[in-house]
């Protein structure tokens, strides 16, 4: 009570309220107050929720590549499904015989050759031309029975992939063993012939079954093991070829089976009793008369021929019908639901120089910096959150629509369905922040509201209609929409990409079956690009300017 | 009030207005002309434009005779982001007016606020005009000069790029950039704020031809290329195949016309039933 201290003057504000997050919350406070544009943000949530009704109507036509625009449901062919619900296409010539319990299967394949057709012989039977393709196949399976889907291992030697090991549709793995032909100590991926033929080789032990391969029949490497879940002691195991997927007009039995491959074994050895070899034209696929596709099963003292057409592969791209109906038509509104929100992230800068606002800002925030920073961080909040509730919104209600139109719907995991709308939102997000920085730069909205959706719109509208003449886009696994969706704003659409593309399976990946150029996050990062090249000069021309 | 006084009357007030009309027209072509924004637009519109035609001309090759490629939508790929840009000339040509205040002093000035609109869209429409005019003969000579060397030969069926259907194709260009300057000046009206006018006018444009790609049926994607001003005018630009196109060139540009048409008289109506 004795001596008092005199404290100086100081602003009654605690110092919290000078705080970065303050100011967040200040601009969140200018967002909120503003009536038009918490119903824009509403518009955006509402147009992408809105869209996945319009994009999952896939009532018109099969949706899928085979038949698009038939109408009627008897034009359409039912899908055969794999493991796991993946649409495939399985159809090849198969020399098979039944087994029971684990064993062996081991062949020497000493020649492949592949054909392809060049028109049709005047009896209306395909006439064939030389023509290997990349991935004709032709080695040994065991499957578990001859029905179209069924669960598979296979070893096979390859057009120019050399020996693979592929099962269940969707998995491949490289054989393992270095040749000592041109390519030195590299994979080989040569070709077989009776003076350098590959061994093969199958060994089931209950539900797993290992692949090996071998140059020489004596040394082995083991590939890889592949589990079959639910596989009944009694399967098929055999040998097989298919022509692989090669899209033509002109093919006499189905627009994508116009290849045959033709493989030549030696040296077939089952563990099993043997019981003599069945022939099967698995899958069924036939010309217009009912003419199954015609493979055959040639048997002499020491070889035995498998030709066959047809594929084993997953039903990818715009290969085998089997696209078109991806989880991703039901985020088709993101861009409708874009435009609402560019506008309201251009406006919360720019409505600010309109209004004279601009000045109270930063006299209650003189660091500039920090003002744009936490307008971008709250625009940006907005953003996610919009579009992560509309993108989960969206997906509910369009994935079930989807699997009632039709099977031929990827079968999309949890993960990816999550990064899906995570994506959506950091899309958006990513795009407000954008929009911030070009109404910051420009300071007037219209100009700044037209630019960012001339980067993001326009892209998107040119990848779908290509330029005309110019070389076709979504062509080869790189994936369709070529430059547009690589180098603008909109690359970040990748993120929306459920369907999955596969190597060993040479097709159009087109953008109108919801394939993208980019990998999900490396579109992200495109978009993030641009949103930071735009923030650093809005940050430099905000500091250096008079407001 | 003398009798030859009020004979006079009428004919005096028929001036008058005639003049008023004039005077409006000459009060906003001043405003637009003394202002630096407009005319950086329409040279925007004409840079945009005439550099993606030759960007687009110059990646397009004609390989064969059948390859059936429209060298007028190659040469007039422009007209797809030079339109934002018309746009956005159209929607600061009242945007600007709400956003500056400017609106106050100009309906004092011209109290028939129907006057004043047509004054405002009359001084839009002839530099617009001219600037499309500029920015689709650049684009059309680029094509003429690039697209030969590519293949666009009469051996492949292209017997020349100056025929009379290549000129229809150019007309409904200038036209259809035209007319989205006027479909984006009635929304601005409509809406008085130019964020949300070209957010709305590039929307319109730009969301009919995304839902006809996302769309599975095919009669709604036919239908929704037939309503939307975008896909409609571009109908209006094509040289081959016309036939097989959802609309046809006159139709296509018909429904253009209606778009602006609506949007102008949207505006014109929020105008005069709105304080302003």
């Amino acid at each position: 009570m004795t001596t008092q201290t005199v404290t100086p003057d100081r602003s009654p504000l605690a110092p919290e309220r000078e705080s970065f997050w303050h100011l967040v919350h200040a601009e969140w406070t200018k967002f909120r107050t503003v009536r038009g544009w918490v119903i824009a943000a509403g518009v955006t949530i509402a147009a992408i929720a809105g869209g996945a009704f319009l994009g999952t109507d896939v009532s018109g036509g099969c949706a899928g590549g085979r038949a698009s625009g038939a109408a009627s449901a008897a034009a359409c062919p039912v899908q055969p499904t794999g493991p796991g619900g993946v649409p495939v296409v399985d159809a090849f010539y198969f020399a098979h015989q039944p087994v029971t319990g684990n064993g062996t299967i081991t062949a020497a394949v000493t020649s492949l050759t592949g054909q392809v057709e060049a028109g049709q012989a005047g009896n209306g039977a395909p006439r064939m031309g030389p023509g290997l393709q990349p991935w004709s196949k032709a080695g040994i399976i065991i499957k578990q029975n001859t029905s179209p889907g069924s669960a598979y291992a296979a070893m096979m030697v390859t057009g120019s992939h050399g020996v693979r090991m592929q099962w269940d549709y969707v998995n491949d793995t490289p054989g393992l063993v270095q040749g000592a032909g041109a390519g030195g100590l590299g994979r080989w991926v040569g070709r077989v012939s009776v003076s350098a033929p590959r061994w093969l080789r199958l060994v089931r032990d209950a539900d797993t079954i290992t692949g090996h391969d071998s140059a020489d029949g004596t040394h082995w490497t083991r590939v890889a093991a592949a589990t079959l879940p639910g596989l009944t002691s009694t399967v098929q195991a055999g040998l097989f070829a298919a022509g692989s997927y090669y899209e033509s007009s002109r093919c006499t039995y189905d627009s994508n089976f116009c290849t045959r491959a033709i493989g030549v074994f030696r040296h077939i050895r089952l563990s099993w009793p043997a019981t003599g070899w069945t022939g099967t034209n698995v899958g069924g696929y036939a010309n217009a008369t009912g003419t199954p596709l015609p493979g055959t099963l040639r048997q002499s003292a020491a070889t035995t021929t498998v030709a066959g057409f047809g594929d084993i592969s997953p039903a990818a791209g715009n290969a085998y019908g089997g696209s078109g109906q991806s989880l991703q038509r039901a985020l088709a509104g993101t861009l409708a639901g874009l435009i609402p929100l560019i506008v309201v992230a251009a406006m919360f800068i720019t409505a600010e120089y309109r209004r004279g606002l601009i000045r109270v800002s930063l006299i209650a925030a003189p660091r500039r910096g920090r003002l744009l920073a936490a307008k971008a961080v709250a625009i940006g909040a907005v953003g996610f959150v919009a579009g992560l509730a509309a993108a989960t919104l969206a997906l509910a209600a369009g994935a079930p629509r989807l699997r009632r139109a039709g099977g031929l719907e990827w079968p999309v995991s949890l993960l990816t369905e999550a990064r899906m709308a995570v994506g959506t939102g950091a899309l958006l997000a990513v795009a407000a922040v954008l929009a911030l920085a070009i109404g910051t730069i420009v300071r007037r909205s219209a100009p700044a509201v037209a630019i960012v959706i001339a980067v993001i719109v326009v892209p998107y509208l040119l990848a779908f209609h290509p330029l005309p003449g110019s070389q076709a886009q979504g062509s080869g696994p790189g994936g369709g929409g070529g430059w547009p969706l690589q180098l603008t704003p909109a690359a970040a659409l990748s993120l929306q990409q459920a369907v999955p593309r596969f190597h060993q399976l040479i097709a159009l990946y087109p953008l109108a079956a919801g394939y993208y150029p980019l990998a999900p996050w490396a579109g992200l990062a495109v978009e993030c690009a641009w949103a930071a090249a735009a923030l650093a000069l809005a940050y430099y021309l905000l500091r250096r300017r008079d407001a | 009030m003398s009798l030859t006084a009020r004979l006079t009357a009428p004919r005096y007030l028929l001036g008058q207005a005639r003049r008023a009309a004039a005077a409006a027209l000459l009060a906003e072509w001043t405003k637009f002309r003394t202002v630096p924004g407009p005319a950086w637009l329409l040279a925007g519109v004409v840079a945009l434009t005439v550099a993606a035609g030759v960007a687009a001309a110059s990646v397009a090759r004609c390989p064969s005779a059948a390859c059936g490629i429209d060298p007028a939508t190659v040469s007039f790929t422009g007209i797809y982001p030079g339109q934002a840009v018309a746009a956005v000339a159209g929607v600061l040509a009242i945007g600007n007016e709400y956003s500056t205040g400017m609106i106050k002093l100009s309906l004092a000035a011209m109290p028939r606020r129907l006057t004043w609109f047509f004054a405002k869209t009359a001084v839009l429409t002839a530099p617009v005009l001219t600037a499309s005019a500029l920015a689709v003969a650049g684009a059309a000579l680029a094509g003429r000069l690039i697209l030969p060397g590519h293949g666009f030969t009469p051996a492949h069926g292209y017997a020349s790029l100056t025929s009379a259907t290549d000129v229809r194709a150019a007309a409904g260009a200038v036209l259809y950039l035209t007319l989205i300057a006027l479909l984006s000046l009635g929304l601005a009206a409509a809406v008085r704020d130019s964020a949300a006018a070209i957010g709305l006018a590039l929307g319109v444009l730009y969301l009919f031809p995304l839902a006809a790609a996302v769309v599975s049926n095919p009669a709604l994607t036919r239908h929704l290329d037939q309503i939307g001003p975008l896909p409609a005018g571009l109908d209006a630009q094509a040289t081959v195949g016309i036939q097989s196109l959802p609309l046809t060139p006159g139709q296509g540009l018909g429904v253009t016309a209606l778009w602006a048409a609506g949007a102008l008289l949207l505006g014109a109506l929020a105008l005069t039933l709105r304080d302003a």
